[in-house]
Order: C-alpha cells, then sequence, then structure tokens
C-alpha cells in the first residue's frame, strides 16, 4: 500500500472481494470457527502470527528494556558507524539507534493503531448513515463522501494538522480522519448489500425499527469485511504516520518515533546509512506484519477463495473406446479416439471418452445430446483450441487432409505457420452465444477482416474491402456502416451473421457451429440455419452442427451423432431418426422427449428421467 | 443488452436504441452531455472541496494566527494579525470573501515568505506536475505490459513458480512506502554508487529517482490488478473467437486483450493519480524537489496557514480535473463506459 492514500491499489482489491463476500449471506455457523483454525495454522497464518507477536513484543516491552540505552548519550560516539556495541551505529547525539529504534515502536504502533480505530469508528457511523438517514439527507453523506475519497488523504491530514498544530495527538487525529471517508464508503457499500436482501425486507415489513434493524441485521453483516480492512488500514496509518513524521509535521521532540528518526538519520545518510536502512526495515516489517494480518483475517472469514493451482496431466497412451466409423473416400473430418481430460477434485474426469466420427466433405452433421454431454469440448478439441489444465489426446484427427495430432496429443494451437493459415482459413467457427463471442472493443468490421489480413495475405484496405463484401454476403444491410460499428449497436441475430461472414473471409471447408441459435429467438433462428445452409450449398462447405434440439438437428442435417456422457452412443442418417429407427435407448429417450404440436393436451411432456442411466456402449451404425 | 434502457433513462429524450436496427442516434450529443454532467459534478467537488477546507481550517478548535505568531505574541498582537484577516467576522462574510479571492486568484500573502500565495503557487506548481505525470505515466507503461505479460504466463494455473514469484515481489513493493523507497534509491545510488544525482531539479538525470520513487510501488499494486482484470478477459469468448482465426500470442493479447483492459485500467489510473499527487509531498522533501510539496511541509512548519489552504486547495484542483480528463478519455475510448456513469 502506498503511504498517502487510502485508495490504494490493495486496499482497491480488497475492497471488491469484500463486496462479493456480502453478495451471499454469510452463514454464523460453527463451520467458520474451523475455517479460522485452518488459515492460523497454515505457513501464511503461522507467519502473520508470529510476526505480530514481534511487533507486539517490541511495542509493549521495547520502552522497558531499551529505553534506558536509548537515552544513554556516549559523547565520544556522535554519529558513529556500526560497531560490535552499536549495532545500527549511533545518532548525532551519541544515542545508541538500535536501542531507539525498538524503544519507538510502542509510539509508531500506537499511534498507528488509534488512528486506525478512529478512521474505522468515524467512517462507519458516518457509513451508516445514509442507510438509516432519510433518503434526501442520506444521498447528501453519500456525495460528501465520494468527494473526500477524491482526496488524497496525506493532504487531508496535513490540513487538519494547520490547525490543529503539529504533534503526536494531531497526527493521530488527522491521520484517523483522513481515513474515515473510505471507511464510510466501505460501510455504506456493504450495507447498501444486506439491506436490498431479502431478510432486511422481511424485517421492515414486520416493522422492525430501522435502529434495531441496522444493529440485529446490518452490523453483523458488515462486520468481517470491515475487522480485515481495519487491519490493512493499520499498516497504511503506520506508513502514513511515518511519513507526517517525517515531513517534520508528527511526534516533536523529545518524543521520537520511525519517522521522526528516519528524517534525522536521512541527513547522515552519506556518512553512516545503516541507521536509514535499519528504520527503513523496521517500517517494512511492521507495515507488511499489518497486511499480512488482514491476509490472514480475509481467508479466516472466508473472504477471499483460496487459488486453486492447477495440475499437469501426464500424456497416457489413448485407445479408440468407440467403433471406428466406416472409413469415407476423403473425409473433411477425420477423428479417432479423441479424449479429453480435465482435473476435477483430486483427480481427473473425462468429459470425452475416446470417441471416433468423420465428416464428408459437404455433409452436415449434427451432434445431440444433454447438457455436459462433451458436444462443446469435442468441437473445441478436433479444432484444436482446447488448452491446458485439459488435456487432449488421440490416435488421429485429420483435418482438410492434415494430421492434428503430434506425438499422441492434440495442441491448443497450430505448430506451424502454414497449420495456422490452414485453420484459420478453412475451418470457421460459430459460437453458441453472440452477445460474448464478438470483441466489444473493436469495430466489426474490423474483427470479420482479420482473417484475411493474417492468413489471405491482404492489406490492410483490401481485407476491409472483403470484409465489407463478406457481410453483405451474410445479407447484413448496409454493410460499409456496420462494419464501422461495434457488437453493442448489433441484434443478436446480426452478430451471428458478422461471425459467419468472419467464418467466409477464408474459404472454409468445415462450419463448427456449437449451438449457434440457442441464444437467439424462434425467427432469428430460422435466418441464421438458413444461412449456413446457403454456406453449404455454394461453398460446399461441410458443417458440424452441435444442439441440444434433437429436433431442430433432423431438420436440419442429413446425419446424426448421439453424445451421451463423452462418448458417442448411435450415428444415424436423419430420415432413420425421423422414420423412428433409432437403436439406441437414449437416442429414443431423446425423440420421446420432443412434444408434439397434435399431442393430447392433457398428457404430460416426456422427460428423460434425473439420474436415468443408458448404456455407453455404441449401436453399430447403419446406413449413413 | 442491459444496457440498452439505460441509455434511455439517462438521456431522457429519444437518443435511446432504434429498435428495429438496435444503433444509436445522435452519438456526438451523448458525449456532449456525457462532458456537460461531467463538469457539473467537477463544480460541485470544487464546491465541497472549498468548503471543506475553508470549515476545516475555522472551525476545528485552535488558533492558527495564535499558532503562527507564538505564546509569546501578546494578545492584541494576535487580536490585530486576525482582525486584518478577516478572521474575526462573521463566517458567512468570511467564507464569501474566501471565493472571491479565490475567483479573481487572489489567496492573500505568506505568513512566512511575505509573497501573494498565488506567486509561489505559479513558481512552484510545475515542478509538481512534471513529477506527478512522468510517474503516472511510467506507472501506466510499466504496470500494463506487465500485468498483461504475466498474466498470459500464468493463466489457467500454468507456470505456478512464476505465479508465486510475481505475486510475492508485486506485494512486497506495492507496500513499501514510496519515501521509504526513496531512501533505498538515495543509498544505492547515490551513497553507494553516485550515479544519479539525489537533489533539485536540474538536468534529465535529476528526475530519474524522483520518478522511480515514486513509481514503483503504485506500479507494483497496479499491475496485480491488471493482472487480475487481464485473467478475467483471456476466459472471455471473444478471445476464444480469436483464437480460432489462429493469430500469434502477441496478436491476442495486445490487439484482443488489451483494448479491452484498457477502461479497467485507466480508472485505476484514476484513483492512484491521488495517491500519487499525495506522494509528491514526501518525494519533493527526500529529493529537495521545488515544489508544492516542499512548499507545504514549510508552510504547515512555519504556521503559515495562509499558504497551506492554497496549496491544498491546488492539490485538490489537480486531482480532480485530471479525474475529469481520464473519464473523458474513457468514454472517447469505450463509449459503453458512458452508459455506466450514473
Amino acid at each position: 500500500m502506498a503511504v498517502t492514500s487510502m485508495s490504494t491499489p490493495d486496499s482497491a482489491l480488497a475492497g471488491p472481494a469484500a463486496a462479493t463476500a456480502v453478495g451471499e449471506p454469510m452463514p454464523m455457523a460453527v463451520s467458520s470457527r474451523r475455517r479460522f483454525l485452518t488459515v492460523l495454522r497454515s505457513p501464511l497464518g503461522i507467519g502473520a502470527l508470529a510476526a505480530l507477536m514481534v511487533v507486539a513484543f517490541f511495542a509493549v516491552f521495547g520502552p522497558v528494556l531499551w529505553g534506558e540505552a536509548a537515552r544513554q548519550a556516549d559523547l565520544t560516539q556522535l554519529s558513529a558507524k556500526p560497531s560490535a556495541d552499536h549495532l545500527l551505529g549511533t545518532d548525532a547525539g551519541g544515542r545508541d539507534v538500535l536501542a531507539r529504534v525498538l524503544t519507538a515502536t510502542r509510539l509508531s504502533i500506537v499511534t498507528a493503531v488509534l488512528s486506525a480505530a478512529l478512521g474505522v469508528f468515524v467512517g462507519v457511523v458516518i457509513g451508516l448513515l445514509p442507510t438509516i438517514a432519510p433518503r434526501r439527507l442520506g444521498r447528501l453523506v453519500n456525495s460528501a463522501i465520494g468527494v473526500a475519497l477524491a482526496f488524497p488523504a496525506l493532504l487531508l491530514a496535513i490540513v487538519v494538522s494547520i490547525t490543529l498544530g503539529v504533534g503526536a495527538t494531531s497526527v493521530t487525529l488527522a491521520i484517523g480522519l483522513a481515513m474515515a471517508p473510505s471507511y464510510a464508503r466501505l460501510t455504506q457499500t456493504l450495507g447498501a448489500s444486506v439491506t436490498g436482501r431479502d431478510f432486511v425486507a422481511a424485517a421492515r415489513i414486520l416493522g422492525v425499527s430501522r435502529a434495531r434493524i441496522l444493529v440485529r441485521h446490518v452490523l453483523p453483516n458488515v462486520r468481517d469485511p470491515l475487522i480485515v480492512n481495519a487491519s490493512i488500514s493499520a499498516g497504511t496509518a503506520l506508513v502514513a504516520a511515518t511519513g507526517l513524521s517525517f515531513l517534520g509535521l508528527g511526534v516533536q521532540a523529545p518524543d521520537y518515533d520511525w519517522g521522526r528518526m528516519l528524517n534525522e538519520s536521512m541527513g547522515a545518510i552519506y556518512v553512516n546509512p545503516a541507521p536509514s536502512l535499519g528504520l527503513g526495515a523496521a517500517i517494512v516489517f511492521a507495515g507488511v506484519t499489518f497486511a499480512l494480518a488482514g491476509e490472514v483475517l480475509a481467508r479466516a472469514f472466508g473472504l477471499h477463495r483460496p487459488s486453486g493451482r492447477r495440475r499437469r496431466r501426464k500424456t497416457t497412451g489413448s485407445t479408440a473406446a468407440s467403433p471406428v466409423p466406416q472409413v469415407a473416400a476423403d473425409p473433411v473430418l477425420r477423428v479417432r479416439g479423441l479424449r479429453v481430460e480435465a482435473p476435477r477434485g483430486d483427480g481427473w474426469a473425462t468429459p470425452v471418452r475416446g470417441i471416433s466420427f468423420d465428416i464428408d466433405r459437404g455433409e452436415i452433421v449434427g451432434i445431440v445430446g444433454e447438457s455436459g454431454s462433451g458436444k462443446s469440448l469435442t468441437c473445441m478439441a478436433v479444432a484444436s483450441l482446447l488448452e491446458e489444465p485439459l488435456h487432449v489426446t488421440a490416435s488421429s484427427v485429420q483435418f482438410d487432409g492434415t494430421e492434428l495430432v503430434v506425438r499422441g496429443k492434440v495442441p491448443g494451437r497450430a505448430r506451424s505457420k502454414s497449420l495456422a493459415q490452414q485453420l484459420g482459413t478453412r475451418l470457421a467457427f460459430v459460437f453458441q452465444d453472440p452477445s460474448t463471442s464478438l470483441n466489444p472493443a473493436l469495430h466489426v468490421g474490423t474483427q470479420v477482416a482479420e482473417v484475411g489480413l493474417l492468413h489471405g495475405g491482404l492489406s490492410r484496405r483490401e481485407a476491409r474491402r472483403r470484409a465489407v463484401d463478406r457481410l453483405a454476403a451474410v445479407r447484413l444491410s448496409d454493410p460499409a456502416r456496420r462494419a464501422r460499428q461495434y457488437p453493442h449497436e448489433f441484434s443478436g441475430g446480426m452478430r451471428q451473421r458478422a461471425t459467419i461472414a468472419m467464418g467466409l473471409m477464408g474459404e472454409p471447408a468445415l462450419v463448427i457451429a456449437d449451438e449457434p441459435t440457442t441464444a437467439l429467438d424462434v425467427t432469428v433462428q430460422r435466418e441464421v440455419l438458413a444461412l449456413l445452409r446457403r454456406v453449404n450449398r455454394e461453398h460446399g462447405t461441410a458443417v458440424m452442427f452441435v444442439s441440444h434440439d434433437i429436433s431442430l438437428v433432423a431438420s436440419f442435417c442429413t446425419r446424426v451423432l448421439v453424445m451421451y456422457r463423452g462418448a458417442i452412443v448411435e450415428s444415424l442418417s436423419t430420415e432413420d431418426l425421423a422414420n423412428g429407427r433409432a437403436a439406441h435407448p437414449y437416442t429414443r429417450a431423446l425423440v420421446a422427449a420432443v412434444p408434439h404440436m397434435d399431442a393430447d393436451p392433457g398428457t404430460e411432456f416426456a422427460t428423460i428421467t434425473e439420474g436415468a442411466e443408458f448404456p455407453l456402449d455404441a449401436v453399430r451404425e447403419g446406413s449413413v | 443488452m442491459t444496457t440498452e434502457p439505460t441509455v434511455t433513462l439517462l438521456t431522457g429524450t429519444g437518443a435511446g436504441p432504434d429498435s428495429a436496427t438496435g444503433t444509436f442516434r445522435g452519438r456526438g450529443g451523448r458525449l456532449g452531455a456525457f462532458i456537460v454532467r461531467r463538469l457539473v459534478r467537477l463544480a460541485y467537488s470544487v464546491v465541497t472541496l472549498v468548503t471543506v477546507v475553508f470549515l476545516m481550517v475555522r472551525l476545528i478548535p485552535g488558533d492558527p494566527v495564535r499558532n503562527a505568531l507564538g505564546i509569546n505574541a501578546t494578545a492584541a498582537v494576535v487580536e490585530a494579525q486576525r482582525e486584518s484577516l478577516g478572521l474575526n467576522d462573521p463566517l458567512w462574510t468570511q467564507y464569501l470573501n474566501f471565493w472571491k479571492g479565490l475567483l479573481t486568484w487572489d489567496l492573500g500573502d505568506s505568513f512566512s515568505l511575505h509573497l501573494p500565495v498565488t506567486t509561489i503557487i505559479e513558481q512552484r506548481l510545475p515542478a509538481t506536475l512534471e513529477l506527478a505525470f512522468l510517474s503516472l505515466a511510467l506507472v501506466l507503461l510499466v504496470s500494463i505490459p506487465l500485468g498483461i505479460v504475466v498474466a498470459a504466463l500464468t493463466r489457467g494455473g500454468r507456470r505456478p513458480t512464476v505465479d508465486l514469484a510475481y505475486t510475492s515481489a508485486s506485494g512486497l513493493f506495492a507496500v513499501i512506502p514510496e519515501f521509504l523507497m526513496g531512501v533505498a534509491l538515495v543509498y544505492f545510488f547515490a551513497v553507494q554508487s553516485h550515479l544519479l544525482p539525489v537533489a533539485g531539479r536540474t538536468d534529465p538525470s535529476s528526475y530519474v529517482l524522483p520518478v522511480l520513487a515514486l513509481s514503483i510501488a503504485v506500479a507494483a499494486g497496479v499491475s496485480r490488478i491488471v493482472r487480475a482484470e487481464a485473467l478475467t478477459v483471456f476466459e472471455q469468448d471473444y478471445i476464444r473467437t480469436a483464437r480460432a482465426k489462429r493469430m500469434s500470442r502477441w496478436r491476442l493479447y495486445f490487439r484482443h486483450a488489451l483494448p479491452n483492459l484498457v477502461t479497467s485500467s485507466l480508472t485505476v489510473a484514476g484513483i492512484v493519480l491521488g495517491s500519487l499527487v499525495a506522494g509528491t509531498v514526501l518525494i519533493e522533501t527526500i529529493f529537495s524537489w521545488p515544489g508544492l510539496g516542499l512548499t507545504i511541509v514549510d508552510a504547515v512548519r512555519s504556521k503559515d496557514f495562509p499558504l497551506a489552504q492554497g496549496i491544498v486547495i491546488v492539490y485538490g484542483l489537480i486531482v480532480l480535473v485530471s479525474n475529469l480528463l481520464i473519464d473523458i478519455v474513457l468514454v472517447c475510448l469505450d463509449p459503453r463506459s458512458a452508459l455506466k456513469d450514473t
């Protein structure tokens, strides 16, 4: 944390963390006690506790043990360099610097803790005002807090000391008051998030008074984040108080704290740097101690989620578990034994279990299955887009005649420039949610043009012209103007068209469309499908169409792959599907779950029962 | 499309989304309206700032004149001085006179330097602005690329050692206060090696240490925030879309991720600017930098309250105006951020 302002990067970090924590009601449960002990026993907890004990020890006993030595002036040794007698040397008055540093711990720490406490108290009182005061007053307080926050705390402290004069008391008051606005804001934010919640509304309806709501409901919920921030602030206050004393605005002679000592030792830094460095170490140690204590408290209260560490999966040989399809003459995509593994808990989950399939040139193949069956992962894996910590293996993935598997693995990115060019131009992607799959900060035209720029050898202007042409090809009106707009200026269907246009910058042999219409309404859905079909017809582009909607797949595709729990359990033509020739029980269940318009309105919808088990063995495919 | 209704609420008149095409009309008008709204808020903040400084100096127990003249001055002398400064007038009169002085750029004379406060401020302001804005530039130039690169290296739990090393180093640098960093830099670059000048503002090399001392802690802290933001951006769908185009990592991070980080980085810059400006007070003292900081410390020490209060107001104006500028830059870079504004 920087010395001077409460709005330091670290407290800015602590803010959102604290805020998310109140987002969910904090159960004051038994487990909190256990978590506290667990965190305290962690290396971080032990370190923080030990450091706190060291600081507390010197604050309590420093003046008792070394106070006498700190006063003793050795007039034969003025501003002496470090020696066996004086480990950090002596000051201009011949007094031992180390003894003075240790003695000064008490004043420095007490000033810091008191001003932090004052800041928290004043801040909480002001911050609760908007929660309980009349709305108008609340709003006024709110904006005053806003202005005060914009103003650096050190400068506020200086303003206060203009009138209070200099000295330890006025420094404590000055820093305390200067810290108050940030606590007011924190309290007010936390308070607002609590008062908006259901149980407070319920209490209010039941006629509980505002004051009682405050004490019973608001305070307990804002308590933990406040304690954490108070601990961090003690460090900030220490640094600020030291800074003020260093400027000569704080503690005055004959008293001394670390800041005033640093001020004196800086004058002699060329002669004897040891005192300055020793003081610096003391200040940093105490500052880090408070920061660590804050971190430990935050974890103990469960305000931080510990960052999970991911493990790397050792490459294992993969075996093709599912049936190998009949070999087509020249498929655009040929997959054998594709397996995706993901770390889960202590072990590994296998969301895709060694599947094999082909997609012929110009074919429209649907992949259906319930969510979590591995459809999307399959798409990303065959496109060579899955990265660590996911682990993708296969015995072969051939796209457009090129083998993507290297040493049994499908890498997360193209291994060579020519492969990048091939994948970039011959393979197009349409993702599920058009509202998030386009970059919000770049013009749509720029994003469409990029493939031409990267792989088409086009100049910036040529790429742009082609992008406008492609946008026209997907039937966007006024494409030149549209190209200069941002995605947020497009409707959902228009964004999905733009994504398809992006794919058409090259000469795609395959479009992987991962639930491209799920996020769209029915009319727009039909338009997007018609566009994909047109691309298929005009360019001979194969389409790998992923959906959980089996009736949509049946109407759009020529062949269907049914996925269940990471395996392809059936591959059949849509004709067979439509004529009820599905063999696998899971496929039948999916078909049965589709509601029919001509069904008796009284009948219940057929569903796949939660937890129902189907065999994972594939059914041999019939005619393609 | 959750932002769309907000637009209508904000602008009130038909500048909302055109439902047929989803486009916005009156783009330039929106920016203008935003700037006007921000100027109103700035005016409000300035009034608050001036009022608070005015009240603090006058209402906090303690007599600045008695402070300045010392306990040996007779009551008559103190009274005469109070009278001549107008401190015995009713509060309202004082307040109005204070504003009149401020608007005519006349903040009275300094007790200690016997010069108009405004003249002193005009002399010292450039040095402080240079220090603060060079540091801000350095912070942004270092922390944004650093945060992105570290995020790129460690995303998805990769390279735990890099993660650990970066987290500890940046955490340590972020907690070292700038004046201690100043002391350390003086020790290494002047006491140990005589490489760089440590006092005054002369040739370009004299800028190095003060700017470094002011920037290092802030840059470390900001880079942590940028990294956290970058990790979030890397998880976004549009990064997956970009990866599907098979581009270089460099292009992916700096062409596709960076523009989405600029908004949050600049917002953070607005926040840290306050601490940079305040940090100049300490840094100027350590490096004898002839700016406002050195002057205000002297003013407070010699109990020169007209000078101190004038400088505090100028500091406040610097922070408020720069925040306004940052907000305007933000809106120009990312028009959507004007919509989030309330």
